[in-house]
């Protein structure tokens, strides 16, 4: 009887050892890295240059006197021209400065403020649909009252950023701790996380792709209040990049605002790309991108 | 919370049910889903719960695992037993490996990293995955899936098993592996498990007693023992001769509701 169990466990032992090999198989498709960024990049430097040449045939075609509207090189120069002087980078510094600085005060009201109302049915119920109602608020119409409250001062553009922003963020914490599957809290429940640490162990994790996503939009919301403030708000001594637009406009610099606004895009982009690959790393882990690999 | 005590009421029984029932709503709207279900899970024994659908099974389990309250009746665990609880779904966390996943319970408890790591790679080599531990749920198949599930279980050291259908998504063979190794570790680490189901052949593979709930309300209709000498095949005689058997009765109490 003994020796009867033996074989029979250790024929057991390998068909769960076959079964497994065969379901895993074909699972694990490899591709080299540098043909993942070839595949990811080509199509972008092929986007990019189209667009320069519809810019460059717009330009020929005349429809604008090449003082309102340069061409890509003439604009190129400028870029070069200014990238060597001091000027673009402290606006940059500047610029980057706010953004910093009124996201990261944006991330902390817009998290605490979420956590609680995902928590608490009352608040939920008292400014839940507030939160929402503010995030279709243009940020732009804040400024006027900024400007009233704060004069025409950093703390104006630091006012509507903010405002701006958390709310996204709230959203996307409020929206993630919604979505947490019931099953992964009863699981972790009966593993014995209770309080504090299902928020730990399950229910921050799993609302983490829904926080990124929040964030990104957050940060997409304060940068585009960040630069209506640099506009609107000028005259404070330091020249930020919306200042730059705005004084190139003053004075009629085509190539110099074209190419701040490039520096303006550009920025953008590179936060954005920030946000995607974060974004990217966590679908991959949590296996929900597509194994062909977007 | 009076409900649910951990005062052990005799030292053969390992789970005690009383008069327990549960009911969901109130007023009109109120669903009777247990009505006074009485029931003892001896210490190492395997009870499978039959039942078609609305007979309260899920119910049942998730009272004994305290993830709900009863509304009569009085749920009773030897010594401080804090239940194991599987599900259909493995319901791993997808953000972590599945060494990770094992070791949630452990770091719970507060066992320090060494001890983690050995119990961790000890639990693997039970549920015969200790090439996988550095995996993430979805690089593994659906059997895989449940087998981290059931060493994640089995990381709460605890003396009961409660199994919500863990093999009904999958397929026939991985299915029948399954019961050997449930089977073997259930003898192994001597458990009790009570088990819920709707395959009748499933219940009589596995189990030592067959209980069976009428549906809406939920109440044990009948209650067979399996004298079959383990380890048993899902396809022999015997254990299709208890099935049908069981069948029969599952059928004639789905043919009431009919009328």
């Amino acid at each position: 009887m003994a020796s009867d169990t033996l074989t029979s466990s250790a024929r057991t032992d390998a068909e769960i050892t076959g079964l497994d090999a065969l379901e895993i198989a074909g699972r694990d498709k490899e591709v080299s890295r540098g043909a993942r960024i070839w595949a990811a990049t080509w199509p972008k430097l092929a986007a990019l240059a189209i667009a320069i040449a519809a810019w460059q045939l717009v330009v020929l075609s005349g429809w604008k006197p090449p003082c309102s509207l340069p061409g890509p090189l003439e604009v190129g120069r400028e870029l070069v021209a200014q990238a060597q002087g001091p000027q673009l980078w402290e606006g940059l510094l500047t610029t980057l400065r706010r953004a910093a600085v009124g996201y990261v005060f944006s991330v902390a009201v817009g998290l605490l403020l979420g956590l609680a109302v995902a928590r608490s049915t009352v608040l939920r119920a008292a400014i839940g649909s507030m939160i929402t109602a503010l995030q279709t608020m243009p940020s732009i119409a804040w400024f006027p009252l900024a400007i009233l409250l704060f004069e025409l001062s950093e703390k104006a553009i630091f006012f509507v950023v903010v405002l701006g922003a958390a709310p996204s963020i709230a959203n996307g914490v409020i929206s993630g701790v919604d979505y947490v599957p019931p099953l992964l809290l009863r699981a972790g429940r009966n593993l014995g996380a209770r309080g504090l640490n299902l928020y730990r162990y399950v229910i921050a994790p799993a609302a983490l792709p829904a926080i990124v996503a929040g964030l990104k939009q957050g940060w997409a919301f304060s940068w585009r209040s960040l630069m209506a403030g640099e506009l609107l708000v000028v005259g404070i001594s330091q020249t930020s990049l919306g200042a730059q637009l705005t004084y190139s406009r003053e004075l009629s610099d085509a190539p110099w605002l074209l190419s701040t606004m490039i520096v303006i895009l550009v920025l953008g982009l590179v936060v954005d790309a920030a946000f995607g690959a974060a974004d990217k790393a966590i679908r991959r882990r949590w296996g929900v991108l597509d194994q062909a690999g977007q | 919370m009076t409900s649910t005590t951990t005062t052990p009421r005799s030292a053969t029984t390992s789970v005690a049910l009383s008069g327990v029932t549960k009911v969901y709503g109130r007023g009109a709207s109120a669903v009777l889903a247990l009505d006074g279900v009485s029931l003892d899970v001896a210490p190492g024994e395997f009870v499978c719960l039959v039942g078609a659908s609305g007979c309260g099974k899920s119910t049942l389990l998730n009272l004994v695992a305290g993830l709900d309250r009863v509304s009569a009746g009085q749920i009773t665990l030897a010594g401080d037993a804090n239940p194991g609880l599987m599900f259909q779904e493995p319901a791993l966390f997808p953000w972590l490996t599945v060494e990770a996943n094992v070791e949630v319970p452990l770091k719970l408890r507060g066992l320090p990293r060494a001890e983690r790591r050995e119990r961790v790679a000890e639990l693997l080599r039970t549920v015969h995955l200790a090439d996988f531990g550095r995996k993430r749920p979805h690089e593994l198949s659906g059997g895989m899936r449940q087998r981290v599930a059931l060493a994640r279980t089995l990381a709460l050291d605890t003396p009961v098993l409660l199994m919500d259908e863990p093999f009904g998504a999958l397929d026939a063979m991985t299915r029948d592996i399954l019961h050997d190794e449930l089977e073997r570790i259930w003898s192994e680490r001597k458990l009790s498990v009570l088990f819920v189901t709707h395959n009748v052949r499933e219940a009589a593979r596995l189990a030592d007693r067959i209980i069976l709930l009428s549906s809406r309300p939920g109440r044990i209709i009948y209650s067979t023992e399996v004298n079959i000498q383990r380890p048993r095949r899902i396809d022999s005689p015997e254990v299709a001769a208890i099935a049908a058997e069981v069948t029969e009765r599952l059928r004639t109490e789905v043919g009431r509701h009919g009328q």
